[in-house]
């Protein structure tokens, strides 16, 4: 794919205006009233969100917005001081993570978590749910198990080729370069069959031909009606595949709406993007002229 | 220096109850550390549970010896149980924490007075075996076996035998679960149970789980050593714990035939160095009396132990690649 192409972007989502807080037609997550300080600093003040269902979100914000936070409280991973969060009409209030995921909402990390000193292929088939041999009593008796392990290996080989990674299914997944592993956490997360995917920084620290290959694999994931929804920094990236873009500061969702014009709000850029978002970066750290002219000009 | 006797002593360490009930509590740390990464440290807890668990049982309340035995594994279970569900939660430190100051906990407990008449205090227990009749179900006639330094009377041969097969059943125990998805599982929470987490499996679960069979794989060394010798509190100090992790370390941590052949190393290699520096002490060589050379055997333990963490953390039997990628 090539960097110009516009995928298909699945708009109509949303109900009234696009304003913080906006109803969709078709949410997956609802959010009420999370809440969340440490201490005194207040990470996550949600009143309202909706994440919509069958497309790709992302969640945008300047470092210590509460994004990880809000993300870790959705997942079961942290626990909300106040407010309900609902995902696909169950409850999530109180559920523990490992419950959450198996309800088919999967998350990877900011910070890769690769099984070291485990194979890749290990890697991929831990991720695989509803095994038989991972149940204490069943697991001595390879006949109640071994079947389906064949399956899931089947499996986790079409997916690891998937990701071109099946030339190191036999390596130790500490081998694999940083880039690597975020692939291969994003193919693990992809065994566990989820609905909803959530993507903690897929980009990060990824070199620019493997970012095209990995924007691949989520636009894919859209067309084969799963949803993501990612955190992420690259606004490239955000502008060229998210359906829908939700701005959070200092804990808050300050807008949401399609990436066009939702980056365009001078909330939006004041906040996150900066007000030297479309200069050189040679002029922000003050190293051409520009910048000087504008100082005189205040 | 009368080396045959030296030699002969030596090798009789290859094979004695002590050597396997240090490889049952070694296999029982590979479950917890090698395997799960839980950080135990009291290892010598669960094996006193055990021991003192199989004699109160026969001594207190008259049970046969078999079910005296099956009483000391429940008490290793329900040991780890109450380890576990308030530590499991927190980072492994902690949890290597709690677990020494548990096992020391236990020892005192059967050393204070205050139970003399059940747990005999600082004399121990004796005389279990016989009265549970585990001496009366040795199928071997009297008489001695074996050749060379491996000669055993027709007790001693019992214990071995016992002790060989619930070393049998606990590696085929090990190696079936480890081979099986549910070892891939905790083999993950070992390299991050967050992640674990995250694909939806029960960690809590997972590692309690571990943690109550290392420690029945405890019990049952701490059963196999009361099974020869007297229980006394005296034997279950922390240097035991890092005895038995010495073994652990010098096998392999994540394998299964590691802990076992450890064990017989540390075993053999303890036998040569308590024979042959008090030997070099008497010749002149080592400037030292006896009784200090003898010593002087649990200083090489040390530095042994601190030269395999450097320059071997994979043990014997660990994964070559393993050792590439220590973090």
């Amino acid at each position: 794919m090539s960097n110009n192409d516009s995928p298909d972007k699945t708009t109509g989502l949303h109900i009234g205006a696009a304003e913080p807080g906006c109803k969709k037609t078709d949410p997956m997550l609802i959010i009420d009233h999370v809440k969340k300080n440490f201490g005194g600093l207040t990470a996550v003040d949600v009143q309202h969100l909706e994440i919509p269902k069958n497309a790709i979100t992302a969640l945008i914000g300047p470092n210590g917005a509460g994004k990880t936070t809000l993300f870790n409280l959705l997942t079961g991973f942290d626990s909300p001081d106040t407010g309900s969060w609902s995902f696909l009409g169950t409850s999530l209030s109180g559920v523990p993570s490992y419950k959450v995921a198996q309800m088919g909402q999967v998350r990877t990390f900011q910070l890769t978590k690769a099984l070291s000193l485990l194979t890749v292929l290990d890697n991929m088939k831990l991720g695989a749910k509803n095994q038989a041999g991972e149940s204490i009593f069943r697991a001595l008796f390879p006949s109640m198990w071994k079947k389906q392990d064949a399956e899931i290996e089947i499996k986790a080989l079409e997916l690891l080729k998937r990701f071109q990674l099946d030339t190191k299914k036999a390596d130790f997944a500490a081998s694999l370069s940083g880039g690597q592993r975020k692939l291969l956490e994003m193919a693990r997360a992809l065994m566990t069959d989820p609905v909803l995917v959530m993507l903690d920084e897929p980009m990060a620290g990824v070199n620019p031909a493997l970012t095209q290959s990995l924007l691949g694999h989520v636009l894919n994931l859209k067309k084969e009606g799963l949803t993501v929804l990612f955190v992420e920094h690259d606004m490239h990236m955000v502008r060229h595949i998210a359906d829908w873009v939700v701005v959070m500061a200092e804990g808050k969702v300050v807008a949401e709406g399609p990436p066009e014009t939702v980056m365009n709000e001078q909330a939006v850029i004041d906040a996150y993007l900066g007000a030297h978002q479309d200069t050189d970066l040679g002029v922000v750290t003050g190293r051409i002229s520009i910048v000087d002219e504008e100082k005189k000009d205040k | 220096m009368d080396w045959g006797t030296i030699l002969n002593n030596t090798l009789a360490g290859l094979l004695t109850p002590t050597t396997i009930a240090f490889a049952l509590a070694a296999l029982g740390l590979a479950m917890h550390f090698g395997f799960a990464g839980l950080l135990n440290f009291g290892i010598a807890g669960f094996m006193a549970i055990g021991a003192y668990g199989y004699a109160i049982s026969v001594l207190t309340f008259g049970f046969p010896w078999w079910v005296g035995m099956i009483v000391g594994v429940i008490g290793s279970i329900l040991f780890a149980i109450l380890l576990g569900v308030p530590t499991l939660r927190l980072r492994g430190d902690y949890l290597a924490i709690v677990t020494i100051a548990a096992a020391e906990i236990v020892r005192l407990m059967f050393l204070t007075t205050a139970f003399t008449d059940v747990t005999g205090s600082a004399d121990g227990l004796f005389g279990y075996n016989k009265s549970g009749g585990f001496t009366a179900a040795n199928p071997f006639p009297p008489g001695s076996y074996g050749w060379g330094p491996w000669t055993y009377n027709s007790e001693t041969l019992w214990v071995l035998t016992f002790g060989l097969g619930v070393l049998a059943v606990c590696v085929w125990f090990l190696w079936a679960l480890m081979r099986s998805p549910w070892g891939r599982v905790i083999k993950g929470i070992r390299e991050d149970e967050e992640a674990i987490r995250a694909l939806g499996k029960n960690v809590f679960a997972y590692k309690l789980q571990a943690l109550i069979i290392g420690g029945i794989f405890g019990g049952l060394g701490g059963i196999v050593y009361a099974a020869f010798a007297n229980v006394s509190p005296g034997v279950y100090v922390t240097s035991i714990t890092f005895f038995i992790w010495t073994s652990l370390l010098l096998g392999g941590a994540a394998t299964i035939w590691g802990p076992v052949i450890g064990a017989i190393i540390f075993w053999t290699l303890q036998a040569f160095l308590s024979n042959v520096l008090p030997e070099l002490a008497l010749a002149g060589i080592l400037p030292v009396s006896g009784t200090q050379a003898a010593t002087l055997r649990f200083v090489l333990v040390g530095i042994g132990l601190m030269l395999l963490v450097i320059y071997r953390p994979q043990g014997i039997f660990g994964d070559k690649r393993e050792m590439t990628f220590v973090k």
